[in-house]
């Protein structure tokens, strides 16, 4: 499969999470969206990935060129599901005080 | 000998830190033993070096280089030859006297007040001698500007009084303009000549273009006329009479004053070699001479007489420089620092027992309440009356004879000045001295002779004022009894020396002697009976208003010059300066009250300025390459 699909799906997953960040104002929505650009651009590295080992595997066999960007999606992964049991944490603390997960309760910071 | 040179303008700075850094903490007498020893001590040295160039020629050294940059090097060195050891003598001399005279006048002043004064008394010593003892021009220039300092620390000395601070800065003022000339002088000599030694200089002179010559000459001659109080730069020496007494004695009649007349005659080289400066010197010195003289006639102050009597001499000096008569004008130097000290130290002497009046109109009669003080003032208004065998006599003949021998007109003029003096001064004796006693009772029961400090240095000045013309009695009465002319030959080596008929010479003499005494006879007469006290109308309220001069200065310059300062002070500051830093201030506070809408607190409006960023800088990232050739371009 052409590597342009793999891009084309992956730009329109991430805009798809930008519009959400920017537009939504439920924190979960939010969190969900940035959720998908994460995995926006997880797919874009194993697809580029895939393809750099395809392309090297065809001159020498047995070699690992291109396979660290299939590494660096798990540690995505795994920095993604720190972040969550973070952002979790917050939202059910703001949930606690503001009875509502709404952001633009936050803005007690102004003035 | 040679080696005590530096200690000559050393002893007085001396004198001048000690007085002026511990004058909180030492005492009246300590304070006037140092400032009168100092300069003892350098008059003694002085006259030892005085023998010494007078048996074994200049002396020259050089201590260390005071400016050393590529093509031009300036020595810091001291030459003491004939011209500068007489000076020296003078000012160490006279200057002693007015010392100890001073430790006696000023000792009402409150301490510190006391050591100031002599701190810069000394200050001024110091400054006086570096000009007349440096071995160049720019040395001449430091003294030349540290003498303009004291005049105006001097003058100004009781800072309290308004009148008094504007006299010191309109002094300080005149003296600059004439000083910025002086150091144009020295530009020009150095941009010709690359020199500014007094030997290398008048030895190359002769390579100069006229042009040159005539202009470096004339550059100096402002600078004398700010300094000596010529025309058009005179009006500051009058109301310099604000200073003390002694001050005005020591600076403003005998020593600083005369600096002028002794840089030309240390440029006499120079200046025999441009036709038109001489001219323009001689003019301006006649000129200077009888506006003066005619203005003394008037005034009632009795400093304020002796002050314009101090211009018109200094008039007739530069007439003497004019006509090529250097060692008259010198020798003029010499007398009237004696008989004008006199006279002022005398004045001070009266003002002490009046009380601090200065008005002769309410004075009389002080003949027999001051014997001392009244006969030495005597003595040196016959001095400056030019009535022989009095000093004044003797200096004033030999420029009267060089100016006949260059132009007779001159010489009417002259006389005409000498019977003016003679008619103010003895105005001004008569109304003091003679008649009755016009002061109030309080005064009169309070007038006193003045105490032994202050009669010793007038006794010693009178018999100065008597004996000092006998060194330069002229060849007509006694052949080769001009010893001083003499002297000063290897210095004014320029000096013309006027060849005329024995007949021709007594009779001169005989004419201005006669006038001179026609006029002593008149005012004596006039004045010592019934004392002008009115005020002056017609040409009298001319003369007594000084021919409007400073009206007119104030008119021409000091009036449209404070109109600018007030434009550029309420204009051009106001609206200019203060626009430009209060605009910034208020387009920063205007800006910031926009941009502060900014942070509405709406969590989605960060972001969306956060991802608007990121975009901005992955955009410029991409094209990285292309903005730096396209700035690369433009600047």
């Amino acid at each position: 499969m052409p590597i342009q699909y793999y891009i084309f799906l992956s730009l329109a997953l991430f805009c798809i999470g930008i519009a959400g960040v920017l537009t939504r104002r439920n924190a979960i929505i939010i969190f969900m969206s940035i959720e998908l650009m994460l995995n926006a651009v997880n797919l874009l590295l194993v697809a580029f990935s895939k393809m750099h080992h395809a392309v090297a595997t065809a001159i020498d066999k047995g070699n690992t060129v291109g396979t660290d960007g299939q590494i660096f999606v798990f540690f995505v992964m795994v920095v993604a599901a720190a972040e969550v049991s973070v952002g979790l944490a917050i939202i059910v603390m703001m949930y606690r005080n503001a009875h509502s997960v709404d952001v633009n309760f936050l803005n007690r910071l102004k003035n | 000998m040679n080696q005590l040179v530096y200690l000559v303008p050393l002893l007085p700075l001396a004198g001048f830190l000690i007085n002026g850094l511990f004058r909180k903490s030492l005492s009246k007498q300590v304070v006037s033993l140092i400032g009168c020893g100092v300069i003892l001590i350098a008059f003694l040295i002085s006259l030892g070096l005085f023998w010494q160039v007078k048996s074994n020629g200049p002396i020259i050294q050089t201590y260390f280089n005071f400016i050393d940059i590529e093509g031009l090097t300036i020595p810091f060195s001291f030459q003491v030859d004939a011209l500068s050891a007489l000076f020296m003598l003078i000012i160490t001399g006279v200057g002693f006297l007015i010392h100890v005279y001073s430790a006696s006048y000023m000792i009402e002043e409150t301490e510190p007040h006391f050591a100031r004064y002599f701190s810069y008394l000394n200050l001024f010593v110091f400054s006086m001698l570096l000009l007349v003892m440096g071995g160049n021009y720019l040395i001449l220039f430091l003294g030349w500007e540290g003498v303009g300092l004291c005049s105006y620390l001097l003058i100004g000395y009781w800072f309290k009084n308004n009148d008094y601070n504007n006299a010191a800065k309109k002094a300080f003022i005149m003296n600059r303009i004439g000083d910025v000339g002086f150091l144009l002088g020295i530009f020009w000599l150095i941009a010709k000549l690359g020199t500014v030694n007094y030997g290398n200089v008048f030895s190359a002179a002769v390579n100069l273009s006229a042009v040159d010559v005539t202009g470096i000459t004339l550059l100096f001659f402002i600078g004398a006329t700010g300094k000596s109080a010529q025309i058009p730069l005179y009006t500051w020496l009058p109301d310099a009479m604000a200073g003390p007494t002694p001050v005005s004695a020591l600076i403003h009649a005998a020593t600083m004053v005369t600096a002028g007349v002794y840089m030309i005659a240390r440029s006499n080289v120079l200046y025999s070699m441009s036709a038109i400066t001489e001219n323009i010197i001689a003019i301006i010195g006649i000129g200077t001479a009888l506006l003066a003289a005619t203005i003394a006639i008037k005034q009632n102050d009795i400093k304020k007489v002796l002050a314009y009597s101090t211009v018109s001499q200094l008039g007739y000096m530069f007439l003497g420089l004019g006509v090529g008569a250097y060692s008259g004008a010198v020798f003029h130097v010499m007398t009237h620092a004696f008989f004008k000290a006199l006279l002022f130290l005398g004045a001070g002497s009266v003002i002490h027992a009046m009380g601090s009046e200065q008005d002769i109109r309410k004075m009389g009669g002080l003949r027999k309440y001051m014997p001392v003080t009244h006969i030495t003032f005597l003595l040196a208004c016959l001095a400056i009356s030019g009535i022989p065998p009095f000093s004044g006599f003797f200096s004033k003949d030999e420029i009267l004879a060089a100016a006949y021998a260059k132009n007779p007109i001159y010489w009417v003029l002259g006389v005409t000045g000498a019977a003016l003096t003679a008619f103010y001064m003895f105005r001004l004796y008569a109304t003091t001295f003679l008649g009755n006693f016009r002061g109030t009772h309080e005064q009169e029961h309070y007038l006193h002779e003045s105490p032994a400090a202050i009669t010793f240095p007038l006794i010693v000045l009178a018999i100065l004022s008597v004996i000092g013309g006998w060194v330069g009695i002229p060849a007509v009465m006694i052949p080769g009894a001009n010893v001083f002319h003499h002297f000063l030959q290897p210095v004014l080596t320029t000096e013309v020396v006027s060849e005329m008929p024995h007949t021709t010479e007594w009779l001169l003499m005989g004419v201005s002697v006669a006038i001179a005494t026609i006029a002593i006879l008149w005012a004596l007469g006039k004045f010592s009976k019934h004392p002008e006290l009115g005020e002056p109308s017609g040409v009298g309220k001319f003369l007594a208003n000084k021919w409007y001069i400073d009206e007119l200065y104030d008119g021409l310059v000091v009036n449209p010059l404070n109109k600018f300062a007030g434009f550029l002070k309420n204009v051009v500051e106001k609206r200019g300066i203060d626009g430009i830093v209060n605009g910034v201030g208020r387009f920063v506070l205007y800006a910031s009250r926009q941009v502060r809408l900014i942070q509405s607190g709406q969590v989605g409006g960060y972001i969306l300025f956060m991802v608007l960023a990121m975009i901005v800088l992955m955009l410029i990232w991409i094209n990285d390459g292309y903005i730096y050739t396209y700035l690369s371009k433009i600047f």
